[in-house]
């Protein structure tokens, strides 16, 4: 249909074709050779551009899909990436940032068996059983006994590396007295916005999806077009919300971490952005790694995993992915985290819940988002 | 040259060509399809607003566009040598060549939240107006639908004789009568069709849904498809949402087929000659008709609205192209593969399309001419035109489908870009290569025959000198369309490949407007460039002057 458009343009391009055919029994018949040797040198050279070059596949370089602001220059990825290099000498981390984290999944999938990544990092407990269930992913052979987790973990495949529990985070300047519960921030004035992210597209955005289905329950249909008129925009991942929206005023409250604000009492050395403590309890999201079966570095693989739970870089997840590390790092760990709200109550489901679920109450959200 | 091809090797090629891609990839979905619960489909109150929220906004954008084409056609009409007239009907063409989402962007710089109406709004202390959802699509389907609903309607009042003027003189007819008696008369012959063309550009605007829609609240089917595909990884509801799309797009056709085979209620989207006055009428019949100030003030009233809302984005477009990001984005590598992916999509789309349009041409040709089977002959090149009935997003749905159990469809995103490119352009590179082609042939077929003359040197010395400019025209269009496509690209592209339109949806998508107005700049000029180079060097030294 995009082509009646074009027919249309054609009709006023029409108009200079009809000075074309007036012109056209003037043009010389010599002296065009040039041109054409012009022309199709043209037709040759596009040949040539479409001839994509393939990357050539090296053994030692490992392609690893995460979001966004896992590879920024204040995230993790780059102390990782070049700890990692180091230690095993000869190979090169490619980290592949998508847009946002739940895509990680839906790109392999899509991608299937011929995805060129051989581990995937930014999935998170919620999504593990659809993902393992898609059978893309093998055992990472990491020993997680000794994780300091706030559940015990007993998965073969994969391999968390970071925690914390989603909250939202509002700006004190903009917002003195934020709601204490779900309830209190539907009944607020309608003036008060959030901004909160696409279930199908970012685990932070699901994890909301999930945290007022815990809360609610067979009501959580409802509040959610309670919710409604309170959501300013959803994006597509957390950074755009974050970064892009809420630290550039649009709204006085967005959808993150209770961690959130460590990052801005250390490295901002403010207190301006505070997590709002919900009574109803606040959702777990343990964020996981792991490694894809079809990839053909997998010892390369595993190594990399090793290596994600070990000090040298869980170090760099406190301040640079703003959450929980999963190994005791006792003075290594930034004070502000003894300063960050403790949940009174924390919720989750099982992976099997979700995934038996996700598909419905997505629609849920659906229609409840599209009802308004 | 003695190698000799039988006549119909060319169209035989191309057409399998077009088969495969188009057939196949349709078969794979309607395999896919075969085990759709249609039942749950049907009964999916998400998939309903979807399709509910696709037919109102179709409805009211169309409504919008026509409402405010008529008196912008009016004005136009009656104001035949109002200073500068034929810069804005020529302006009014530039929104439908330029890529749509260079004016999306445009068009946020102005009516977004942080855009210039903001500013405005704010030094008189109205906050700012809701923008992102209906509103902004709203605005954007005008934008882009009200100046070509204004030059089709104002068509139709230029062929008002001038006979029928004076008559209205003489009987000293008031503004309304005429509107009532002559001009509305002619005009409402075209609105249903013309209703009916800009209903289905909005039923399937896939770019201006996608970047104003504003979350899931505002989702056409073509934004669902994507969704369906890129979100969730459910091939099945992606399945479903292209059939429907599929469907509601065939009864749109042929419901335009029926009102088109009238003649009197027919508007020929084909036929119509967009023949504008230029304005300088010595003997003006329509001088004195809306006599008075009060009349005048109307008239340049409304060229000036309607020509701000179409000049103010481009402008704002342009001026916030140049801020602090300018140079770094233009020296990002990021930016710059883009470019080259958009070169390469565009020259190869327009060179595949042209190939395969110049392929059929040459044996229907032969078909219509040598063998006098004119009937046969527009039939084969109809199948140039199918793309019409297939959307975008439904071809892509098909080809990835096809392709997925066989490779990695993100690696040959470009590939599959150009192919479905190369189709989308296709009817419309028949539609220009068709009459220069039959008049060649024509003129000197019989002459050339007896001399003998035939194969390269035919090509070289008859057709060629005659088909350079039509040949250029058509090259250097189906390239622009190509450079500016974003429902292809959006399906298939990554961070692995991508062309300006998808770094630019991406940049906006991710509120980093400055760079993505640096991204909107180097787009359009890159599509202007295209459009003026291929043109100078494939139609020659005096190419035709783009309108």
């Amino acid at each position: 249909m995009q082509c009646l458009r074009q027919v249309i343009i054609f009709q006023i391009f029409s108009m200079s074709l009809t000075s074309v055919q007036n012109s056209m029994f003037k043009t010389p018949f010599a002296a065009s050779f040039p041109r054409q040797l012009l022309s199709i040198a043209l037709l040759v050279a596009t040949a040539g551009a479409m001839t994509v070059a393939s990357a050539t596949d090296d053994q030692r370089s490992l392609t690893i899909y995460t979001y966004e602001s896992f590879t920024a220059e204040w995230g993790p990825g780059p102390a990782i990436k070049a700890g990692f290099e180091e230690q095993c000498g000869d190979c090169t981390v490619n980290f592949v940032a998508l847009d946002s984290s739940a895509g990680i999944l839906n790109r392999v999938q899509l991608e299937g068996k011929s995805s060129p990544a051989d581990v995937v990092l930014g999935l998170d407990t919620n999504l593990m059983a659809i993902a393992e269930d898609s059978g893309l992913l093998t055992e990472s052979g990491v020993d997680t006994d000794d994780l300091t987790l706030p559940i015990t973990w007993n998965s073969d495949i994969f391999v968390p590396f970071d925690y914390g529990y989603f909250a939202f985070v509002y700006d004190t300047e903009a917002l003195p007295e934020p709601p204490a519960s779900f309830d209190e921030l539907i009944a607020a004035p309608d003036d008060l916005k959030i901004i909160i992210q696409d279930p199908r597209t970012s685990t932070p955005g699901l994890g909301l999806l999930l945290w007022m289905k815990s809360v609610y329950g067979d009501q959580a249909a409802e509040k959610w077009q309670a919710l409604q008129p309170h959501i300013l925009t959803v994006t597509k991942g957390w950074s755009e919300a974050y970064f892009s929206l809420f630290l550039n005023g649009e709204a006085p409250m967005v959808l993150s971490y209770s961690t959130s604000p460590a990052y801005h009492m250390e490295v901002d050395e403010t207190d301006r952005y505070q997590a709002a403590p919900f009574s109803d309890g606040h959702y777990l999201q343990v964020e996981v790694a792991a490694l894809l079966a079809q990839s053909p570095r997998q010892e390369l693989g595993r190594e990399f995993l090793n290596y994600l739970v070990g000090k040298n870089a869980q170090a760099s997840i406190p301040l640079g992915n703003v959450m929980y590390p999963v190994t005791d790092l006792q003075e290594q760990l930034p004070a502000s985290f003894d300063r960050l709200i403790s949940p009174s109550r924390t919720l989750q489901f099982t992976p099997e819940e979700v995934r038996d679920g996700r598909k419905s109450w997505i629609n849920e959200w659906l229609e409840a988002s599209t009802g308004g | 040259m003695s190698l000799r091809w039988p006549w119909w090797a060319s169209a035989t090629v191309a057409l399998a060509l077009i088969a495969a891609m188009t057939l196949l990839p349709l078969g794979a979905m309607l395999r896919e399809a075969g085990v759709i619960d249609w039942k749950a489909v049907t009964n999916d109150t998400y998939l309903q607003r979807v399709i509910r929220f696709s037919l109102y906004q179709a409805f009211a954008s169309t409504a919008l566009a026509l409402l405010s084409a008529i008196p912008v056609a009016l004005a136009l009409s009656h104001k035949p040598s109002f200073p500068g007239r034929a810069l804005i009907v020529s302006l009014f063409s530039l929104s439908l060549v330029i890529p749509t989402i260079v004016a999306i962007f445009g068009i946020v710089a102005v009516f977004g939240r942080t855009g210039w109406l903001s500013h405005i709004l704010a030094l008189v202390d109205i906050e700012p107006l809701p923008f992102y959802g209906l509103p902004g699509i709203l605005i954007a389907h005008v934008f882009f639908n009200m100046p070509l609903a204004a030059r089709i309607l104002l068509n139709s009042l230029e062929s008002i004789p001038a006979d029928n003027w004076r008559l209205c003189r003489q009987l000293g007819m008031s503004p309304w009568a005429i509107f009532r008696h002559l001009e509305w008369h002619r005009m409402k012959h075209q609105l249903p069709a013309l209703a009916l063309l800009i209903f289905t550009l909005c039923f399937t605007s896939f770019a201006i849904v996608m970047t104003l829609g504003g979350g899931p609240r505002s989702t056409t089917i073509e934004v669902a498809i994507y969704q369906a595909l890129r979100f969730d990884f459910d091939i099945t509801l992606a399945v479903a949402l292209a059939c429907i799309q599929l469907l509601i797009c065939l009864s749109l056709m042929a419901l335009s087929t029926l009102l088109r085979h009238d003649n009197t209620m027919g508007f020929d989207i084909y036929k119509a000659p967009l023949k504008i006055n230029s304005g300088t009428h010595e003997n003006n019949p329509r001088q004195g008709l809306w006599p008075g100030a009060a009349w005048h003030m109307t008239h340049a009233g409304v060229l000036l609205f309607s020509t701000a809302l179409v000049v103010t984005p481009l402008l704002a477009l342009l001026v916030s192209s140049f801020n602090s990001k300018t140079l770094s984005v233009l020296a990002d590598t990021t930016t710059l593969s883009a470019l080259s992916n958009t070169l390469a999509v565009a020259l190869s789309a327009a060179c595949l399309s042209v190939a395969l349009g110049l392929a059929l041409l040459q044996s229907t040709r032969y078909l219509r001419i040598r063998l006098a089977r004119e009937r046969v002959g527009q039939w084969v090149q109809l199948t140039g035109n199918i793309i019409l009935v297939l959307p975008p997003l439904v071809l892509g749905t098909g080809l990835f489908l096809l392709l997925r159990p066989l490779a990695d469809v993100f690696s040959i995103a470009l590939t599959l870009v150009v192919m479905i490119n190369s189709l989308m352009a296709l009817p419309f590179v028949l539609r220009i290569l068709d009459a220069p082609m039959m008049n060649a042939a024509h003129a000197q077929d019989r002459l050339l025959r007896s001399l003998g003359i035939q194969g390269w040197n035919r090509w070289r010395h008859i057709d060629w000198p005659q088909l350079r400019k039509p040949l250029a025209l058509a090259l250097a269009l189906a390239a622009t369309l190509a450079a500016g496509d974003l429902s292809a690209i959006a399906l298939f592209g990554s961070e692995r490949v991508r062309t300006l339109p998808l770094l630019l949806y991406q940049r906006m998508g991710s509120y980093r407007l400055e760079e993505a107005a640096v991204t909107a700049g180097i787009l359009l000029l890159s599509c202007l460039c295209l459009f003026a180079i291929i043109q100078w060097i494939v139609g020659g030294r005096e190419h035709a002057r783009t309108r």
